[in-house]
């Protein structure tokens, strides 16, 4: 066959289609007008957004459903500015990603053209890895490289920046999609020495835990986790990031570690003997205080990353590889040892420190717990969640049941106000047949509103839970316990009728005050086809417990609420 | 302790940005990096001295490791290893002390590369401690300036650093 040549903007194009890419999310301007004239004639969709920012969040709740990358188009200068926290959100949770920015013509770079910006320069530290293209020849191999990086190994964004004059040239196209870089190798398979000796240690151990992160998700290992557990009866911990990769509904499973962990997850972390940690990065959030984090536990970890292995915590046994793999190995090899008077001991604490569901302080008004609880009670088992961040994040985190794996999304290890909206649009692209709830607060969901416009004008059918407390209400908590209750700047003073404002955009608005409205209200939402948005006006002043002060050891808990 | 590491780096724009970078952002601290081609073209060689603990240097390298351009990170301080710098010392020199600093600059191995009425430039290569050693003897006439390259390093042996670039499109 003879080859011809391609144009820069239809080689992007191409190597979307090759990838089964099947949708984008962007924004275009003038330095990626001709890839955007070349996405006017392609069967690809494209989720024309309002901010860049939601367009990488979308694509970002996109990838965690999926698996796949999510693909971004931006244009240069503030096009591409705006990307930068939807990208430093998706490094810090290992979502895979390719970014496509423009950048103003070759000649004009470096002369502070109009809209430039390095963004190469600028997203090296929040990229796995980054290219600005500086000859047409090397796009297709770029390309094939970005989604490969993307892709493999410990999951990531990548982003390439193309000058706008390069998307115009033409080039001979060959897209080969196994690439070979020599700086790039990752271990997928664990060390066979060390892997017997992590089944000797479960063997011996008398109160193993098994404490699972993102890791579990993005490598698939849920059923194996799964298996895992259970023929060994060890119990489950998993982080902000790893809920849903063990149902949330099951005996062993103990709930999440840390600041804002169950008491019986913190207690069994600090008494075990043994810590299987996979895919984890043992966050300060987990942790608490380093020193006295584990201290009677032989640690095992598996990590795709072994720049993870020991960087936070000193590990007795560290394996290197995909988790899934892992894990699968270790099932095989498996000698459980006898776990019984230790989920005694682990069941007492779960009947003792149940999750507190509201201090009931301001006597009769609506409870954030309930309205999360309720959320997950009526939705259904086959629910997205994509949440926001605060209070009502780790509310979601505590008390919605999370059964599957990709199926809560959060902003983890950034801590992004903003990404949940979007990210549940991105969601719902994703998975149309799934129910789909952004749980948001009042503080959050005004970071990217300006989302409610793409919702509706695509029908994207969504329900938006405000947890509305009329403050930050997080930073607000840090204020009343460590701050002398002086709230400074965190009442959200000024705050619009967020059910006007739904009505406003064509979107659906209700409210709820009390308990029965809050119940009616998210049986509507359930019942209506998105996006509704459901203000819940809540108890303002109620705090997220349990909770471990920062940089304490975890087994120092503020329970806090009233044990029922 | 200080560790020496040798770092084989595809030759890409933004390479040595992205090392630097690395090391700012983490809080390791790069005492002097040295950076040059090696025998295959494409590839070069960055020989980086940092001081730290063990389990600092650790991440150093496993940080490293995860740069895309990286292919390889040595650590030369752990095995045995030839570890040479090269330095210039404009230092003052006046007829009367011109033989003086002639015999120190000959008792290091060194050379006079330069002089002028006032001034010789001295060249002296070899480890750290060969280096302090010369300073010091050399500020008793007055240094004007100095440079120095940062520490290039290989080991003992017939064994290599391997760069090898086994099927790349970057060959």
């Amino acid at each position: 066959m003879k080859k011809k040549l391609t144009r820069g903007s239809a080689m992007i194009l191409s190597a979307l289609h090759k990838e089964g890419v099947e949708i984008v999310f962007g924004f275009p301007g003038g330095a990626v007008l001709p890839l955007y004239d070349q996405l006017y004639d392609d069967p690809i969709k494209h989720l024309l957004v309002r901010h860049e920012q939601a367009a990488v969040h979308a694509a970002d709740g996109y990838a965690r459903v999926t698996g796949k990358p999510g693909v971004v188009f931006a244009t240069s200068g503030p096009g591409a500015t705006n990307l930068v926290t939807g990208i430093a959100n998706a490094y810090m949770d290992s979502v895979p990603m390719v970014l496509i920015t423009g950048q103003v013509a070759k000649n004009f770079i470096g002369t502070d053209a109009f809209q430039e910006a390095d963004i190469t320069g600028i997203t090296i530290p929040v990229t796995k890895h980054n290219y600005l293209v500086r000859d047409i020849e090397d796009l297709p191999a770029i390309l094939a490289e970005a989604f490969y990086i993307a892709s493999t190994g410990r999951r990531g964004p990548v982003l390439v920046d193309i000058p706008k004059d390069i998307f115009d040239q033409e080039a001979y196209f060959e897209y080969n999609t196994r690439c070979d870089i020599p700086g790039y190798k990752p271990t997928y398979e664990g060390h066979v020495g060390q892997v017997s000796r992590a089944v000797k240690a479960i063997r011996d151990a008398k109160k193993p835990v098994i404490f699972g992160g993102g890791g579990l998700i993005r490598s698939g290992a849920s059923t194996a986790l799964r298996e895992l557990a259970e023929a060994a009866q060890i119990p489950v911990i998993l982080s902000l990031m790893g809920l849903g990769a063990y149902p949330g509904d099951r005996e062993l499973f103990l709930g999440m570690p840390g600041m804002h962990g169950s008491v019986t997850a913190n207690y069994a972390l600090t008494e075990a003997d043994l810590i299987i940690a996979t895919g984890v990065r043992f966050d300060d959030r987990v942790t608490g205080k380093l020193e006295s984090f584990a201290r009677h536990a032989k640690i095992i970890h598996i990590d795709i990353d072994p720049a993870e292995i020991g960087k936070n915590v000193a590990i007795d046994i560290p394996i290197v590889g995909d988790v899934k793999m892992v894990l699968e190995e270790l099932l095989r090899k498996l000698r459980p040892g006898d776990t019984a008077d230790w989920l005694k001991q682990i069941f007492a604490w779960q009947k003792k420190f149940p999750m507190p569901l509201g201090s009931g302080s301001a006597g009769g008004s609506l409870k954030p717990q309930f309205v999360i609880r309720e959320l997950s009670r009526l939705s259904g088992e086959d629910t997205i969640v994509a949440t926001d961040v605060g209070q009502h994040q780790m509310w979601s985190a505590q008390h919605f049941i999370v059964r599957d794996p990709n199926t809560f999304l959060t902003s983890g290890g950034l801590g992004t106000m903003g990404y949940g909206f979007p990210a549940a649009i991105g969601a719902k692209l994703a998975a149309p047949d799934k129910k789909v709830i952004c749980i948001s607060g009042d503080g959050s969901f005004q970071m990217n509103i300006q989302e409610l416009t793409t919702a509706v004008h695509n029908k994207i059918d969504l329900t938006i839970a405000i947890i509305n407390n009329g403050f930050l209400g997080m930073v607000r908590q840090w204020q009343d316990i460590f701050y002398a209750k002086r709230y400074s700047y965190t009442e959200m003073e000024g705050n619009p009728d967020f059910v006007k404002v739904a009505e406003a955009f064509g979107a659906k608005g209700l409210r709820a005050a009390s308990d029965k409205e809050a119940t009616a209200a998210i049986k509507e939402a359930m019942q209506t086809k998105g996006p509704v948005l459901i203000d819940f006006i809540v108890d303002p002043e109620e705090n997220v417990y349990p909770m471990v002060a920062p940089n304490h050891p975890i087994n120092e808990i503020i329970v806090g609420g009233d044990q029922q | 302790m200080k560790h020496v590491l040798a770092v084989l780096v595809e030759d890409k724009p933004g390479a040595l940005t992205r090392i630097s970078g690395l090391f700012s952002r983490r809080g390791f601290n790069i005492e002097n990096i040295a950076v040059g081609e090696t025998l295959t073209p494409g590839i070069s060689r960055m020989t980086i001295t940092v001081e730290g603990s063990e389990l600092l240097i650790e991440q150093v390298v496993k940080q490293l490791h995860k740069l895309i351009n990286v292919i390889r990170v040595s650590n030369l301080s752990t095995e045995p290893s030839v570890m040479r710098e090269l330095m210039l010392i404009k230092v003052n020199a006046e007829v009367g002390n011109r033989s003086d600093i002639q015999q120190i600059v000959e008792t290091f191995r060194g050379k006079v590369v330069d002089v002028s009425p006032d001034s010789m430039v001295v060249e002296v290569t070899g480890n750290e401690d060969k280096m302090e050693a010369i300073k010091l003897l050399l500020q008793h006439f007055g240094i004007k300036e100095i440079v120095r390259t940062g520490k290039i390093a290989l080991l003992r042996g017939s064994k290599v650093t391997r760069e090898s670039l086994n099927g790349s499109r970057w060959q």
